[in-house]
């Protein structure tokens, strides 16, 4: 395990080995329900997925089930060649992963806030540069609140402070869970802007939301039929 | 490949500090976390000494046992706090994504936590001592048990906590799963103070009670990593 994660550390994070996630047959369950059935689903460099569907489809379980975070669903998920199940720690490398919870303390600073994710998640060998944080923090518009204890902070900037990640990451795929929730308009196209160049690079996205969007690369995935059938049988 | 190594440990060792200093802070930001526990022991221990009255030698007959299981009370009702505001606020998710071993990010989480709720109550051991009227000689051996003792409560009592912190309410569920395994810690804790008090050879308690820390260290973070993965499919 060790050997294949320093393996992968030292290729840059557009290496030779094509980057691509692979979805075979996929179904969740939640309970007794039957929430995502048999998605099949080939995601490769450059290219973003939007899931779609009501609330309670799904989609959240799906998402929870590619970053790795659950592992009840039947079928199979392989990135960039390799079973997530077997290979958690590939996956965690490549991914990053923002739910509906922020994962923001609200006793700490948005600044104490990002260099924890940061030294966990970006495995650079040391500390992530006090500027970089700032930078990243001002970019989602924070930088006036960076020492400011997050409880007094609004919703939509504790949002805010899970989204300045993006502008620290590398990760090659973005799992972004409803990213666009209690963010204003000029932040949304932000965040547009910065999916947009993140897919660019040759990178990959998997969003689910249910404001409209307007990215190129972007293709749609209906998560509807699952559900429905359930509950008519 | 090799050159990769060591940058790799440095980002290990970057991350196992940030986790600890970020727990720290939290903890030191609310104050109840850390005082509550060693309040809760103090309080309990004075009741004790009310209960059971003004004879001192009735007092210290039953005192090794008394200051056991009140410490491992204090521990054992601060642990459900120890994943739960991580689990409320999604830091948890992003702890297990994370491509460093959870094996020293649970470590990290358990020690920030004894530092403030194991220790302090170690480090108020002479007061309590006092009260129950333990031999002042024999107050260093207790608060040394005492040390070694907290460690093995927190980290078992961690197993429990992350299997709980689910749950809407896991505080009396964390006492019914881990107080069975408490049992060998209490046995040897008090045995290790009867041992001073008695002026009997305190070498072979003392090494149980550290093969018990050592074998907690060890084993313990494989299932707590277990509970905590499981709460994420709940």
């Amino acid at each position: 395990m060790s050997t294949e994660a320093s393996n992968n550390s030292t290729l840059a994070p557009h290496s030779e080995v094509e980057p691509s996630l692979v979805l075979d047959s996929v179904s969740c369950e939640r309970g007794e329900r039957l929430l995502v059935a048999d998605l099949s689903l080939h995601l490769v460099a450059g290219q973003g997925v939007r899931i779609e569907g009501p609330n309670g489809s799904g989609k959240t379980t799906l998402l929870r089930v590619l970053a790795g975070l659950s592992q009840q669903y039947s079928g199979t998920v392989h990135w960039c060649g390799k079973d997530i199940r077997q290979s958690r720690s590939s996956l965690a490398e490549d991914t990053l992963y923002i739910g509906h919870l922020a994962g923001v303390k609200a006793l700490l600073s948005p600044l104490e806030n990002l260099s924890w994710w940061a030294s966990l998640h970006i495995s650079s060998g040391d500390a992530v540069s006090k500027a970089k944080l700032l930078a990243a923090l001002s970019q989602v518009g924070l930088e006036r609140f960076a020492n400011t204890p997050c409880h007094q902070l609004s919703a939509g900037q504790q949002r805010r402070i899970a989204l300045a990640r993006l502008y620290l990451s590398e990760h090659r795929l973005w799992i972004l869970d409803e990213p666009f929730t209690a963010i204003d308009a000029t932040g949304v196209e932000l965040l547009e802007h910065r999916i947009a160049e993140h897919l660019k690079k040759g990178n990959m996205a998997i969003v689910t939301t249910h404001q409209a969007m307007q990215i190129d690369g972007f293709t749609r995935c209906p998560l509807t039929s699952a559900s429905s059938e359930e509950e008519a049988s | 490949m090799s050159s990769n190594k060591p940058q790799a440990e440095a980002a290990l060792f970057v991350a196992f500090n940030a986790l600890l200093i970020r727990d720290l802070h939290v903890y030191f930001r609310s104050r109840g976390t850390w005082l509550n526990p060693l309040v809760f022991v103090l309080m309990v221990i004075t009741l004790f000494t009310l209960g059971i009255g003004p004879d001192p030698s009735a007092l210290s007959n039953h005192a090794s046992g008394i200051i056991w299981v009140v410490a491992l009370l204090g521990i054992m009702l601060s642990l459900d706090a120890l994943f739960r505001a991580d689990f409320d606020d999604g830091s948890l998710e992003q702890l297990l994504l994370s491509p460093q071993p959870l094996y020293l990010a649970v470590l990290a989480k358990v020690l920030a936590h004894w530092f403030i709720t194991g220790l302090p109550i170690v480090l108020a051991s002479p007061l309590y001592s006092l009260m129950l009227g333990i031999p002042a000689d024999v107050i260093p051996v207790l608060a040394l048990g005492l040390l070694v003792g907290s460690g093995i409560l927190s980290f078992i009592g961690a197993i429990g906590a992350s299997l709980t912190v689910s749950l809407r309410s896991g505080g009396l569920l964390i006492a019914l799963l881990t107080l069975p395994l408490y049992v060998p810690a209490i046995i040897f804790g008090s045995q290790f103070v009867q041992s001073a008090i008695e002026g009997w050879p305190l070498m072979p308690t003392f090494s149980m009670l550290l093969g018990l820390l050592i074998g907690a260290i060890v084993l313990a973070p494989i299932a707590i990593i277990g509970g905590l993965r499981l709460s994420q499919d709940t």
